[in-house]
């Protein structure tokens, strides 16, 4: 609240009159603001001396300290060690990192969907593309709750249950005996190490957070050896004309660190197994986790798919002339000339798509998914009864990601922008 | 002449053979469009598969579909008997209507009053949607809607709306009263509106000046933040309390002084009016009339709407209302004062980044706490004001838009003919900048009313409310869920894809350029 | 909203305020309330709830959004179950009309919201007494009217006879509830390893659990008989043996109004004390035009003044017993034996029938 509080001492002498506060316009804006400095400063006394007298009424006070005690209640879906003793705020930790995983997923699968969508409703093939308004419509103009809760409803319905697996007359099977669909979500093959840092002499293959750190630190590696390659191949074009040759280089630079380091681990994996109750090992995509990642997925790739077909729109038919021109072939012309244009379009309504998925996340609470609304904003707000507190970091911690979200696509859009000169 | 034995010479042209069958009509076309190449035609087979399942799967589905049985046991047995493998149980819809349609708590013999309401809701919205084609004069009923509907669907005495709205036309022409004044009968009126609005103000700034030195007491002194929380609030306290006075005093002056100029006591007057007659007159007088001539309604308390209803008066009254409310917010945003913009700013960064769900949570179990103890907001009331908010802070982002669409020329040719802020924004700005923005606005209209169904979340029964708690709780229809959610979607797309045809419509209407 | 952060340091200090300075307080929140919601419903000044609930003509009832048995509206939306009895006897206690109650469905997030700021005068619905419920939340149980545990429901074909055997499964709940917190303690205690699903709703956790997407279907046992009775083939679930938890069920009320307090534990204790008597809606009627017992006659109001000292009126109790019958009676006719969801009496017995259903004397 920085502003101004001696306006009226800087009102000159001689011939000033009061109203010309009001109708000077070197003044108006200064009283205007002054007034409304005022008006948000009573605002604020009202609703803060309501919220002293009532909770004063209520006998409760405001304070964070129940976030450092043991939360109490399970989380199915771990992406960090927890478990019932640790706090709530670790409790908030993992539910946050449910809301990222589940929103990064969407992002890139709505993403796909969009440009798939957005790009086969121009085909020309009348079947295709009004196959993909039908899909666009649809999807668009129904809410995402009722999305969400259909194909939640259908997986849960639909989907065998691990029982039908089980027996002599089992009426599902596992795919390649390597994957099971069922109504508690997909089981695959986990990735584990015989080597891993973790691993201990009775533990057998484990995986630890620094073993997908090597992976990782492979993959960067790999990353930055093939830019090289890249760039060598680019130099050379430029000087002699003629582009070597290098695919193979660059798929040996991708694979072979990884390779090694997962040679040096020794990776195994672990097979989904029905052991019991359910299926054990290997690694799980929980059913609400694929409902909630699908449903935004296709409801926003919707969405995505009207502003690809804006974007595509946008960029003049003389490009695709042009293009075809200079003997370009027709999927060429889209994949080199048109997206690539059409992206500057794109972005920036992406972004905000993107910040629609994610605070659309906070629908998981209809299905069971543990993000940050199901855990601080669902059962440590019921458990503790600090609704103040709990839904004030709640908003807080969505206004970050939404910020950040925004902030990093902005970079992202600056770079891709057209430099004109 | 002899006679010239000439071969034979055509008059005319043959006409046009028709061209081979695989080059005409529906061949040609499919050719073309369908088969024109390996990966069209692929991608055509796959298209036509993926309608075949879809429509293999749902036809037999819907069409053995069973309209009247009491639960969904029954229904079963219905299939089973008439030996049908699949088949939709739309007994569901038939049997809980009512409920999907109005909640299960809206009084069943009240039906027809939502009911008129919502086909009144078509003729009023006709002359704001299409006003080319339908007369201005209409536009009358659509600026009374909102008393009829309010009374259609809550009920209560026919006067309280009728009291409202004379109360508000009688503003208006206190309005045009005071304006006509001469000036010296205006100055007397600005001396008493000025002394009466400065002694409020002053009154009011002093008792919010007590308040926040209250509140500076109560926050805790237990740690940095504490404490300077503490002091920022005294320092605001404080800043009030010096200035009570002299903004009391200098707002009456202003209203006084401004007497020849006149725009302000007119507006204060009026306000004052209008103010007088809701606080004092209304109660009275709607009772008053009522016992003379009882015109009443059966009351419906808020809290019992429910079902389909619910969304449309959610979604109705939450863009009417955000649409004043983002204007507002889009010109203080683009404001040249640095405090009203920041607020702005603030405002509505902070509404469009967190979901809409959070902002429904504090409807429900935060709000209350901000207000006074002795108030009775339900909760209704509560979640219009939150939806409300968060669509303003969206239709400002659109309005905005258009607002830096305009050229920079308009606004310089409004301040070159003279044209204050009021003017100019008025008659310049905004309806060419609003023009710009219908569509975006429609945009937002249409994502609001779908985002109404989040109030189920905080146990408010509309559709999905519905559906998830008294339908699929219920012992007769336990666990239904295809047939009633597809009929959710179908009243939410019905709605949603006309409002997007007609803004496309729209959209078409409005190009001015000439193409 | 930008002014959110430093009412986040707000700690709970006493504030010395007179009756002076509160009504000064009231006058100026009143003033500033009355700009900003000129015209919008503001209801009088801050009466004690009892004086509230008779001015407004109607009780305010927190019940859940419908369990089978304990709350739930009926096809004409009429609210029926062993919870809503126990609101419809206070109603009409206190304003001799048992239907006039407006029933407000609560989920577990929204239960203690509504009634600590006031939207519901009492809270009837299945919420264990706790104590940071009672202490902390600072709200005031009024008693107990149904004794319940924790407990498990499986498909028999899983071949499950103890909750102990249950290591590996996968755990349908209903979030927010105390039973979250004892599921993870009970498997924590005995080692096992479990996989949490968390349901907002009753109906989805039946749908879940029917579907198969969870083995187990745990919840307080009575809700559990509850909802199985509503199965397409009941006799293919088992309810397990084991009790994780003491969940006593029972209506609350705010902090700090002991007289409404009152007035709500002892016409659930009129309810019992009835049973206990032998009062039923029978003979009612009879009982009320005086008997031998002089208990009984200080019950009914025809010795004594026991409704006078409530701040109501002698007959208070023959209202309440009226609407339908004593504990008992309420316990057979909506969650009983008889009924679908075929409860027995067990702990919830009168203390005389080896129960725990005991209400101090009305003396």
């Amino acid at each position: 609240m920085t502003t101004m509080t001696d306006h009226v001492a800087e009102a000159p002498s001689g011939s000033f009159k009061l109203s010309m506060l009001l109708n000077d316009t070197r003044y108006r804006s200064l009283t205007f603001q002054f007034i409304a400095l005022v008006a948000i400063i009573a605002f604020m006394a009202f609703v803060g001396g309501n919220l002293v007298r009532n909770l004063a009424e209520a006998g409760l006070n405001i304070s964070y300290a129940f976030l450092g005690e043991p939360a109490g209640y399970d989380i199915n879906q771990r992406p960090i060690e927890y478990d019932s003793q640790s706090s709530h705020g670790r409790a908030a930790l993992v539910g946050l990192i449910n809301t990222l995983i589940v929103a990064f997923l969407a992002c890139i699968t709505a993403t796909i969907f969009g440009v798939i969508a957005g790009v086969l409703r121009l085909s020309n093939n009348w079947i295709v593309s009004k196959l993909m308004s039908f899909y666009v419509e649809i999807f668009r103009n129904v809410p995402v709750l009722i999305w969400i809760l259909i194909i939640f409803s259908v997986m849960i319905n639909a989907m065998p249950a691990p029982r039908d697996f089980r027996g002599d007359d089992a009426t599902s099977s596992m795919l390649f005996d390597l994957f099971a669909f069922t109504n508690r979500g997909v089981f695959a093959p986990a990735p584990q190490f015989t080597n891993s840092f973790a691993a201990t002499a009775e533990s057998g293959p484990t995986s630890t957070g620094l073993d997908w750190l090597l992976v990782v630190g492979a993959l960067v590696l790999s990353f930055f050896v093939a830019r090289a390659i890249g760039s060598w191949a680019t130099a050379k074009q430029e000087a002699t004309g003629d582009r070597p040759t290098t695919w193979y280089l660059t798929l040996a630079a991708w694979l072979l660190p990884v390779v090694l380091v997962c040679m040096f681990l020794g990776l195994t994996w672990n097979v989904p197994a029905l052991k019991g109750f359910n299926f054990q090992g290997g690694m799980q995509v929980r059913g609400s986790l694929i409902a909630l990642w699908f449903a935004l997925a296709i409801y926003t790739g919707a969405f995505i798919a009207e502003n690809v077909r804006a974007g595509i729109l946008a960029i003049s038919k003389g490009q695709t002339e042009a293009a075809a021109a200079l003997g370009i072939r027709p999927g060429r012309i889209m994949s080199l000339v048109i997206l690539p244009q059409a992206l500057r379009v794109i972005i920036p309504p992406l972004i905000s798509q993107y910040l629609n998925i994610t605070k659309n996340s906070s629908l998981a609470i209809a299905v069971g998914y543990m993000d940050v609304t199901g855990t601080l904003g669902g059962i440590t707000l019921l458990q503790t009864g600090r609704a103040i507190e709990t839904i004030l970091l709640l908003m807080l911690f969505y206004l970050t990601i939404s910020l950040l979200i925004s902030f990093f696509m902005n970079i992202f859009n600056n770079r891709m922008k057209l430099k004109e000169r | 002449m002899a006679d010239q034995n000439i071969s034979f010479v055509r008059h005319d042209q043959i006409p046009p053979s028709p061209p081979p069958t695989s080059a005409a009509g529906p061949v040609k076309w499919a050719r073309e469009n369908l088969f024109s190449g390996p990966v069209n035609t692929i991608m055509t087979l796959l298209a036509i598969f993926i309608i075949y399942r879809l429509v293999a799967g749902a036809f037999p589905w819907f069409w053995n579909g069973v309209w009247d049985a009491d639960s969904i046991r029954e229904c079963r047995d219905i299939l089973t008997a008439a030996g049908k493998s699949t088949g939709a149980c739309f007994a569901v819809l038939v049997d809980r209507w009512d409920h999907l349609l109005f909640g299960f708590k809206y009084p069943a013999t009240e039906y027809w009053r939502p009911t008129l309401a919502f086909v009144l809701l078509l003729f009023a919205a006709a002359p704001a949607l299409f006003y080319k084609y339908v007369p201005r004069k209409f536009l009358l009923f659509t600026a009374l809607y909102p008393f009829i509907a309010f009374w259609l669907v809550w009920g209560g005495s026919l006067w309280v709306p009728v009291v409202i709205l004379v109360s508000i036309i009688a503003t208006m022409f206190a309005f045009r009263a005071v304006e006509g004044l001469d000036v010296n009968m205006r100055r007397i009126l600005a001396g008493i509106v000025g002394l009466a609005s400065g002694l409020g103000l002053a009154y009011l700034l002093y008792q919010g000046a007590t308040e926040l030195w209250f509140i500076s007491n109560s926050v805790g002194t237990g740690g940095a933040f504490a404490a300077i929380s503490s002091y920022l609030f005294k320092a605001a306290s404080i800043f009030m309390f010096v200035f009570f006075i002299p903004m009391g005093i200098f707002v009456g002056y202003a209203i006084y002084d401004d007497a020849e100029g006149g725009g302000l006591v007119t507006i204060v007057t009026s306000l004052f009016v209008l103010y007088a007659l809701l606080a004092y007159v209304l109660g009275p007088l709607s009772s008053g009339l009522n016992s003379v001539i009882p015109l009443e309604l059966q009351a419906v308390p808020s809290r019992d709407m429910g079902g389909y209803m619910l969304c449309m008066i959610l979604g109705v009254v939450c863009v009417s209302l955000s649409i004043p409310l983002g204007i507002l917010l889009a010109l203080g945003r683009q404001s040249s004062m640095p405090l009203i913009k920041g607020v702005c700013v603030v405002f509505i960064e902070f509404i469009r980044g967190v979901p809409l769900i959070t902002l429904l949570f504090v409807a429900n179990v935060m709000l209350a706490y901000f207000m006074p103890p002795e108030s009775n907001f339900d909760l209704i009331l509560r979640v219009i004001i939150m939806i409300t908010m968060f669509s303003s802070a969206y239709i400002a982002e659109v309005i905005r838009g258009g607002l830096a669409a305009l050229p920079k020329g308009q606004y310089e040719a409004a301040d070159s003919l003279g044209l204050n802020y009021t003017q100019a924004t008025r008659l310049i700005i905004l309806p060419q900048a609003l023009k710009i923005s219908i569509p975006g606005i429609v945009n937002v209209a249409v994502g609001l009313f779908k985002d109404t169904t989040l109030v189920s979340v905080i146990s408010m029964f509309d559709i999905v409310g519905m559906i998830r708690g008294p339908i699929q709780q219920s012992t007769d229809w336990i666990s239904i869920y295809w047939e009633v959610y597809l009929f959710a979607a179908l009243v939410f797309f019905v709605v949603c894809y006309s409002i997007s045809q007609y803004s496309q419509w729209l959209e078409r209407e409005l190009r001015t350029d000439h193409r | 909203m930008t002014r959110i952060w430093p009412i986040m340091a707000i700690q709970n200090r006493p504030t010395h305020m007179g009756g002076h300075q509160e009504e000064v307080n009231m006058k100026k929140s009143l003033f500033l309330g009355a700009l900003t919601a000129a015209g919008l419903a503001a209801t009088g000044v801050a009466a004690q709830t009892l004086d509230e609930v008779k001015a407004r003509g109607k009780l305010n009832c927190g019940v859940t959004t419908g369990v089978p048995g304990f709350a739930e509206p009926d096809a004409n939306g009429v609210w029926q179950g062993f919870d809503v009895a126990v609101c419809r006897a206070v109603a009409a206690a206190v304003l001799s009309d048992p239907t006039a109650v407006e029933f407000v469905p609560t989920t577990g997030k929204t239960r203690f919201t509504a009634l600590a700021s006031g939207e519901i005068d009492m809270l009837a619905r299945n919420t264990t007494w706790t104590f940071s419920r009672d202490v902390d939340l600072k709200f005031e149980f009024t008693g107990v009217n149904y004794y319940d545990g924790q407990g498990f429901m499986v498909p028999k074909e899983l071949g499950v006879s103890s909750a102990t055997e249950l290591d590996g499964a996968t755990v349908c709940i209903q979030t927010g509830t105390t039973t979250e917190l004892n599921l993870a303690d009970f498997f924590r205690s005995n080692n096992m390893s479990y996989e949490p699903v968390p349901i907002e709703t009753g109906a989805e956790a039946v749908q879940q659990y029917n579907a198969g997407a969870c083995d187990v279907y745990t919840t307080d046992r009575s809700a559990l008989a509850a909802q199985r009775a509503n199965f397409e083939t009941p006799g293919d679930h088992v309810i397990l043996p084991e009790v994780v938890s003491k969940e006593p069920l029972g209506p609350l009320v705010r902090h700090g109004d002991n007289e409404w307090a009152d007035i709500v534990r002892w016409t659930l204790n009129a309810l019992i004390t009835a049973e206990e008597l032998g009062v039923t809606s029978v003979n009612l009627a009879e009982m009320a035009g005086g008997s031998n017992n002089p208990e009984i006659n200080r019950l009914l109001g025809t010795e004594g003044d026991l409704g006078g000292m409530l701040g109501l009126d002698a007959d208070w109790a023959e209202r309440a017993i009226g609407v339908s019958g004593n504990y008992g009676e309420v316990f057979e006719k909506n969650i009983g034996e008889s009924t679908p969801i075929g409860l027995a009496r067990g702990l919830n017995a009168q203390y005389y029938d080896g129960g725990l259903i005991y209400s101090p004397p009305f003396r």
